[in-house]
């Protein structure tokens, strides 16, 4: 039999016609589509029993309660806290992506060592006790030279009690260099410490305000406690309060606010002042506080009577003198005014001189330490423990100047100057450093001018970095002795900003360390031990959580059942007892504020430079020591960052002046730096501004960050302020050209 | 069996009158329409024993559970099926039981079973939880809550899991080697037709309940026309006022697709 070609058609057919009344076609077809559900790359969420774990978060200086959602001990999601005192169930867009933080790419995941030139990237992998007997090797080294304050210590943090072991470790150690981070915390200290007499954190009652006057401070865009801020001003819209912002920027606290009054960048103290005369002229003003409480009040009315008249005022700011005269009405006549200021985010610290003219605003309708006003708020930090026992090494390396000429002449009530220390490391003034820590911080990308932080890295022999992520300042250094992140460990966060009664919140482990990590307060402890006594006699603790709870004996039930300890029934000083000052009252005139409005100068002349470069901070973009995770960036709109390029906001005008238009790419030249920038057309910037976010332009961390857009700090260098030494840069005069 | 000659047979004859081509062989022809119409039904009958037969059987490969697990005997000694697969205090479904919940009683052997000992042995006394092969396994994007169908419906377990719980073996587990999940899915019947309702559970099994309850809901609806007027007036006026309204939509709404593909 010879099959056919019919006989094979035939065949087929058949076999196609059985096949179709077969299940086969439709099995296949819906195993396939549940097949295409399987590839091994498609994320599947584990299942398991859900819990949530308290704790709170340390990403900014807020203080927000989180409670994380575990499936089967894996943390799956941040959510805020409910009935929790700062942010009660709410929290930001940084604190829910904290997950990327403890599981993304970007972590150290063991100590260490630098084997090539620093910056290279090429480390090896050392054990805890080779990393530890290592530094403790180094430092006794610097001990037995005799020159203990050639360790120094940068510290993000100054509060609480991982930084109160690491400034004790310096302290007992022999040196006096033990330098924090600055922000706008801590020139409210000083105002409160120069106007007041009082050594204390300020604490805003804005529960209690209906009218919330902001000198340029993001409200919505980061200010503070970002949460609080959100629900104040929500709570303000609904209770028909009012929120006045006071910017050369359409930011989005201006675009929320009731009302905003664009301003000359750095000319709020002038607009402070013509507010007083307003409210003095018109009689507006406390005055039983005044004639009572407060000193230099004549002083302080003939000043702005004689030199800030509205007409007067409204020359230096650009504000129509009726605006200035309707707000300061406004402002008076309602029952519980608060002014405050400090820039966006509040991340850099100010002019002192503004400062005090807000809070002496604040003194005249009578807003010091009463419902809805500006509290002094006592500071933690007396933990009970015993000074340091100091041998002769010690005594003699405490008896040196610090290297950044805080506590002395003329910054004698300033901690920590950090922008003095680098440049004064950087430009080799005073002793050469032996060796840095580097803690919970990222100075390499934060600091104003980083370069110079390089610079005074690069004349430093021996960096050590506690970062728990491969940042700019970890890449920099000689050894990184990782630190849990904070959903692995234990901490305290004392008086978050800007909250009103005195508070802790506790930061709790949610979920086992995912590395071979350690808590800078245990690794603290192990130093002191491998340096040997008496470093090891100051740290007696069997670790660092023994510490911490030993710290805190009356709080410690609250703190762990609750998650935080709150004074609940905490009232600010009356006025009779508010004021330690010499003459016991408000001072309205202290040093500083004598000359009346003394703006900031910013670097730069104006012939070479005609723009002003200013950064603004935005929700969006982490600026501080950690950087932005993923989900955070891809949050930044296109009018901020296209690809790896950043936008600068340039107002329509200038931009027709300057013959730029949408999109086009342009170098920004300022007088520490340049940079390649497009240009984004902006009607909410000031003409001759030119505004640039704050936060991008990493260099480390992953993919996801690195490379994208500009750090606005390298453009911009740090002015020191004449009363506090701080940073009180707002800006830079810059200029632009075509690429 | 097509030949040349067989092709000049086919071809139209060139002249039409005269004597003709020889007229085709009947016979021949009876012979070749039968080979074709053999030869449909071979690859009718092959493909169908292919589909029908081979076609499940290569589907599947054949897995035995870790341990052989006698439901019946543990459902005597504890009472019902909640005593393991019991609720969350959250509401969420515990499943498969993980070791923890059986230790209370098996922290050393306690019978002669030598499954137990295997248990004991392997799995508890080293801290392992058991590999258990989950019959009822469904792909991940399935949302689907026992809560609301037996805390809340009042649906026993029987309707969808069978009578596993009187069974005195754990049966093969069959893997379908295309997707990784169980037969029992897509059910004993390759055809997928079923007798009981816990014969299969796709997302047709789903919807035979979920449109019966549908239907007698709009059915059984007690408002007259009118009234339903009214509703959809308040609706529209007062949006909000009924609870189905919040955040509905034609993805979200009872019955719709994103109701369970999450």
């Amino acid at each position: 039999m010879k099959v056919g070609r019919r006989s094979f058609l035939s065949f087929i057919i058949g076999g196609a016609a059985g096949t179709a009344l077969s299940p086969l076609p439709w099995k296949l077809t819906d195993d396939l589509s549940i097949w295409t559900q399987m590839w091994p790359w498609t994320p599947v969420p584990k299942d398991g029993a859900v819990s949530y774990t308290g704790s709170t978060c340390t990403l900014c200086p807020a203080g927000c309660g989180i409670n994380v959602r575990m499936v089967d001990g894996r943390a799956v999601k941040i959510e805020g806290m409910e009935g929790h005192p700062i942010n009660d169930g709410g929290i930001c867009i940084l604190g829910l992506s904290g997950l990327q933080l403890l599981y993304g790419p970007t972590r150290v995941k063991g100590p260490l060592k630098r084997v090539g030139n620093r910056g290279s990237g090429r480390w090896v992998s050392i054990s805890w006790e080779e990393a530890i007997e290592e530094v403790a090797g180094k430092l006794t080294e610097i001990r037995e030279q005799g020159r203990p304050e050639a360790l120094a210590v940068f510290s993000g943090k100054r509060r609480g009690t991982v930084p109160a072991l690491v400034s004790r470790f310096t302290t007992a150690f022999g040196s006096p260099n033990f330098v924090t981070a600055a922000s706008t915390q801590d020139s409210y200290e000083l105002a409160l410490h120069r106007m007041q007499g009082v050594q204390a954190a300020a604490g805003l009652d804005l529960a209690n305000t209906d009218f919330l006057l902001s000198f340029g401070s993001g409200i919505l865009d980061g200010w503070g406690s970002p949460v609080r801020m959100f629900r104040t001003h929500s709570a303000l819209k609904d209770g028909g309060g009012k929120l006045v912002q006071i910017e050369p920027r359409l930011s989005n606290t201006a675009a929320k606010a009731d009302q905003w009054i664009a301003i000359q960048p750095g000319t709020e103290a002038a607009l402070a002042f013509g507010l007083a005369h307003v409210i003095i002229l018109e009689k507006r003003y406390r005055t039983q506080f005044v004639s009572q409480y407060g000193e230099g009040f004549e002083a302080f009315r003939q000043m702005v009577m004689t030199d800030y008249t509205p007409d007067k005022v409204a020359k230096i700011t650009g504000i129509d003198p009726k605006t200035i005269v309707t707000l300061a009405r406004e402002f008076s006549r309602s029952s519980t005014p608060l002014a405050v200021c400090g820039k966006g985010g509040g991340d850099v610290p100010g002019s002192m001189n503004e400062f005090f003219a807000v809070h002496a605003l604040n003194a005249l309708v009578g807003g010091i330490n009463r419902p809805g006003g500006i509290w002094a708020v006592p500071e933690s930090g007396d933990f009970g423990w015993p000074d340091p026992e100091m041998d002769e090494t010690a005594a003699r390396g405490m008896q040196q100047d610090r290297l950044d000429g805080a506590g002395a002449p003329p910054y004698v009530a300033m901690a920590a100057l950090p922008n003095r220390f680098f440049e004064a490391v950087a430009g080799g003034k005073g002793y050469p450093l032996e060796a840095l820590f580097v803690v919970e911080s990222n100075p390499c990308f934060t600091e104003p001018d980083p370069e110079t932080v390089k610079a005074a890295f690069s004349k430093i022999p021996f960096v050590v970095s506690f970062s728990s992520f491969m940042d700019e300042t970890a890449q920099n250094a000689d050894l990184i002795l990782p630190n849990h992140v904070y959903l692995e460990r234990y901490e305290d966060v004392p008086n978050p900003a800007g909250f009103n009664r005195p508070f802790v919140g506790l930061v709790q482990p949610v979920v086992d360390p995912q590395f071979n990590t350690r808590n800078v307060g245990d690794v603290m402890i192990a130093l002191a031990q491998g340096v040997g006594d008496p470093v090891a006699s100051a740290f007696a603790w069997d670790g660092y959580e023994a510490c911490l709870e030993e710290a805190y004996p009356d709080q410690w039930d609250s703190l762990t059942s609750e998650g935080y300890w709150m004074a609940e029934d905490f009232d600010p000083a009356p006025w009779p007892e508010a004021f330690e000052t010499a003459s016991g009252k408000f001072e309205f005139v202290p040093e500083g504020l004598q000359r009346g409005y003394v703006p900031v100068e910013i670097a730069g002349e104006k012939g070479g430079f005609p723009l002003v470069l200013t950064p603004y901070d935005s929700m969006r973009i982490s600026s501080g020591y950690v950087g932005n995770p993923p989900f955070m960036t891809k949050t930044i709109p296109a009018e901020v960052l296209k690809g790896k390029e950043l936008l600068v906001e340039l107002n329509p005008q200038t931009a027709d002046q300057l013959g730029f238009s949408e999109g086009s790419r342009a170098v920004l030249a300022t007088p520490v730096g340049t940079a390649n920038v497009r240009v984004h057309l902006y009607d909410g910037i000031m003409p001759g501004l030119v505004a640039m976010a704050r936060g991008l332009g990493h260099t480390a961390y992953d993919k996801y960050l690195a490379d994208k857009g500009t750090n606005v700090n390298r453009l911009i260098g740090p002015t020191a302020d004449p009363v506090s030494g701080l940073n009180a840069a707002w800006g830079i005069r810059a200029k632009l050209t075509r690429a | 069996m097509s030949t040349v000659d067989e092709h000049e047979k086919d071809m139209p004859s060139e002249d039409s009158g005269g004597k003709g081509p020889p007229s085709p062989d009947p016979e021949q022809k009876n012979k070749a329409t039968a080979y074709v119409i053999f030869f449909f039904f071979v690859g009718l009958i092959a493909s169908l024993i292919v589909g029908w037969i081979i076609f499940p059987q290569l589907l599947y490969s054949q897995k035995e559970q870790p341990i052989n697990f006698n439901h019946a005997l543990h459902n005597e000694l504890v009472g019902d099926c909640a005593s393991c697969h019991y609720f969350r205090e959250d509401g969420t479904f515990s499943g498969v039981p993980d070791l923890w919940s059986c230790v209370d009683c098996h922290m050393d052997v306690q019978g002669e079973d030598p499954e137990e000992e295997k248990f004991v042995t392997e799995y508890v006394w080293q801290d392992r939880e058991v590999p258990w092969l989950v019959y009822s396994k469904q792909p991940d994007c399935v949302f689907f809550s026992h809560a609301a169908h037996v805390l809340s419906g009042g649906m026993d377990c029987v309707t969808c899991h069978g009578h596993i719980g009187e069974s005195e073996h754990s049966k093969v587990y069959e893997e379908n080697r295309i997707t990784g999940y169980s037969r029992d899915i897509w059910g004993r019947n390759i055809s997928g037709f079923k007798r009981n309702s816990w014969d299969r559970m796709k997302m047709d099994d789903c919807a035979d309940c979920h449109e019966e309850a549908r239907d007698s809901a709009t059915k059984d609806e007690p408002r007259a026309p009118v009234g339903r007027v009214i509703d959809n007036i308040i609706r529209v006026a007062f949006p909000g006022t009924y609870a189905d309204n919040k955040g509905g939509s034609v993805q979200t709404q009872r019955g719709a697709c994103f109701k369970c593909h999450k």
